[in-house]
C-alpha cells in the first residue's frame, strides 16, 4: 500500500499535470477576484474565506478523473485487483496520494494568497488550519466518485455532479470556520465538524469505493 | 491448483461459454484455444477473480498472476522500477531473475514509454516473474513478440512449471510446448437464447 502511494506521488511530480495543475488553478481564481471586485478592501475581507475555500475546493476538482482513470486505461487497475494488496488499500493509496499533491499544497498556499484578498496573518492560520482538516474529505469522496464513475467515457461531467452536492458540508464548515476567526469569535465548533466528515469519510468510502471499483472493474 | 466445474460465463449480458469443466495440477500448463469472440479472456477474467462466472464454480489459489492485453506499464517509470513496484506489491522475488529471463538488462534504465511493443510485452511477461504467484493466467501473451522473445517465454514458462507452478494460456500460435495439454473451447459455445438472435429475429 505504502508503496502504491509511493508510486502515485512520483507519477504525479513527474508527469507534472496533476501536482502543478490544481495549484496553478487556485493562484489564477484567486489573483483574479480582486480585479473583478474592485479595489474595495473591506469587501474583499468579507468574501476571502469563502473565496479561498471554493477556489481550493474547484482545484481539488480538476484532477479527481485522474485518480483511477489512468490506471485503468493502461490496464495497472486490473493487476492491482488481482494482486494480494485489497482495492480498499489501492483507494486509500491512492486517495491519500491526491491529498498530499493536491490537498497539501493548496492549505500551505492558500493563507499567502489570502494576503491578495486582505486576509491577516491570524485569520491566514486559521485558514490553513481549516483547509488541512477539510481537505482529506475532499480527496476521498473525489476518489470515491471517480471510483464509482470508473469505465464511463468523459465521465469527468457526471464525477463532478456525483461529487459537489457531497463537497457541500466540508465547504460550509471551512468557510465558516475562516468566517468566524475573521469576527474573532469561537472557531471550535466549525474545525471539529470539518474534521468529523474527514474522519468520516476516512472511516466509511474504503468500503464503499472497494465495491464500486469490483463492479466497474468486470 | 485450478479446478473449473459447470463454469458459465457472460460478456455485457450474453452467455459465451457454458458447461466447461477443466482441472490443472501444479506442473502443468493448458493451453485454451478458440475462435475471436468466443469468450476466452472472459473466462481467463473470472478465473483471475475480475468477473464473476454467471454459473459454476472455481476453485483457484487466492492470488493469481493475470496478464491481459494491456501490460499495466508506466511510461514515466523505468523498466526497472516499474518492475521493482510489481515484486513490492506481490511481495516476490528480486526483479533481477525477472531482468534475466526476458533479457532486459541492457533495457533497465529506459523509461518504459520509449520502448518498442515487443519490448513492452516481454516487460509484462517478467511482471508475472516477480509476482511469487504459483498459477499463472495469461491472455494472449506473445502477441507482438517476435521468434527470439516467443523463444525465451518458452523458456521462462517451463522454468515456472518446473518449479511447481502452473499456467492457463490462450494463444493462436503454436507454443510449441512439450508439456502442454490442449482445450478447444468451441465444443463449451454457448447455445440458447442469446442476445443477438433475439435481435437478428425481431429485424426479420
Amino acid at each position: 500500500m505504502i508503496q502504491l502511494f509511493l508510486r502515485d506521488i512520483g507519477l504525479s511530480v513527474r508527469s507534472g499535470g496533476g501536482f502543478g495543475l490544481a495549484l496553478i488553478f487556485f493562484l489564477i481564481v484567486v489573483t483574479l477576484i480582486p480585479f473583478a471586485l474592485g479595489p474595495d478592501q473591506a469587501a474583499l475581507a468579507v468574501i476571502a474565506p469563502g473565496v479561498l475555500w471554493l477556489g481550493a475546493l474547484l482545484a481539488c476538482l480538476l484532477s479527481l478523473d485522474r485518480i483511477f482513470g489512468l490506471d485503468f486505461e493502461d490496464g495497472t487497475l486490473d493487476l492491482l485487483a488481482t494482486s494480494p494488496l485489497p482495492l480498499e488499500s489501492v483507494y486509500m493509496a491512492k486517495a491519500s496520494a491526491h491529498w498530499l499533491t493536491t490537498g497539501l499544497p493548496l492549505s500551505l498556499a492558500a493563507p499567502v494568497l489570502g494576503v491578495l484578498l486582505n486576509l491577516d496573518y491570524e485569520t491566514g492560520k486559521i485558514l490553513c488550519l481549516s483547509l488541512l482538516l477539510g481537505t482529506p474529505a475532499l480527496s476521498l469522496i473525489g476518489a470515491f466518485g471517480a471510483s464509482l464513475t470508473l469505465g464511463v467515457k468523459r465521465g469527468g461531467l457526471l464525477l463532478s455532479l456525483l461529487v459537489l452536492p457531497l463537497y457541500v458540508p466540508s465547504l460550509i464548515f471551512g468557510a465558516q470556520a475562516v468566517r468566524l476567526a475573521e469576527q474573532a469569535l469561537d472557531y471550535d465548533v466549525a474545525l471539529v465538524l470539518l474534521s468529523a466528515i474527514s474522519l468520516g469519510a476516512a472511516a466509511i468510502l474504503p468500503f464503499a469505493s472497494g465495491a464500486a471499483l469490483r463492479i466497474n472493474l468486470r | 491448483m485450478l479446478h473449473v466445474s459447470n463454469l458459465s460465463v457472460a460478456r455485457g449480458g450474453m452467455t459465451l461459454l457454458s458447461g466447461v469443466d477443466f482441472a490443472l495440477n501444479a506442473g502443468q500448463i493448458l493451453v485454451l484455444r478458440g475462435a475471436n469472440g468466443l469468450g476466452k479472456t472472459s473466462l481467463l477474467r473470472c478465473i483471475a477473480g475480475l468477473q464473476n462466472p454467471v454459473e459454476g464454480q472455481i476453485t483457484a489459489p487466492e492470488t493469481v498472476a493475470y496478464s491481459g492485453h494491456a501490460d499495466g506499464l508506466k511510461g514515466q517509470m523505468t523498466v526497472l522500477e516499474n518492475l521493482a513496484f510489481w515484486a513490492l506489491i506481490y511481495r516476490g522475488p528480486s526483479p533481477n531473475v525477472a531482468l534475466d529471463a526476458y533479457d532486459l538488462h541492457r533495457l533497465a534504465d529506459r523509461a518504459a514509454a520509449n520502448l518498442s511493443a515487443g519490448q513492452k510485452r516481454r516487460l509484462g511477461l517478467a511482471r508475472m516473474q516477480v509476482s511469487g504467484c504459483g498459477l499463472w493466467v495469461m491472455d494472449e501473451p506473445t502477441v507482438s513478440l517476435d521468434a527470439h522473445n516467443v523463444a525465451l517465454f518458452r523458456a521462462a514458462l517451463n522454468q515456472h512449471v518446473q518449479n511447481g507452478g502452473a499456467a492457463v494460456i490462450t494463444t493462436h500460435i503454436d507454443l510449441e510446448l512439450a508439456s502442454a495439454q490442449l482445450l478447444d473451447l468451441t465444443r463449451f459455445k454457448a447455445r440458447g437464447p442469446a442476445g443477438s438472435s433475439a435481435f437478428a429475429e425481431a429485424l426479420e
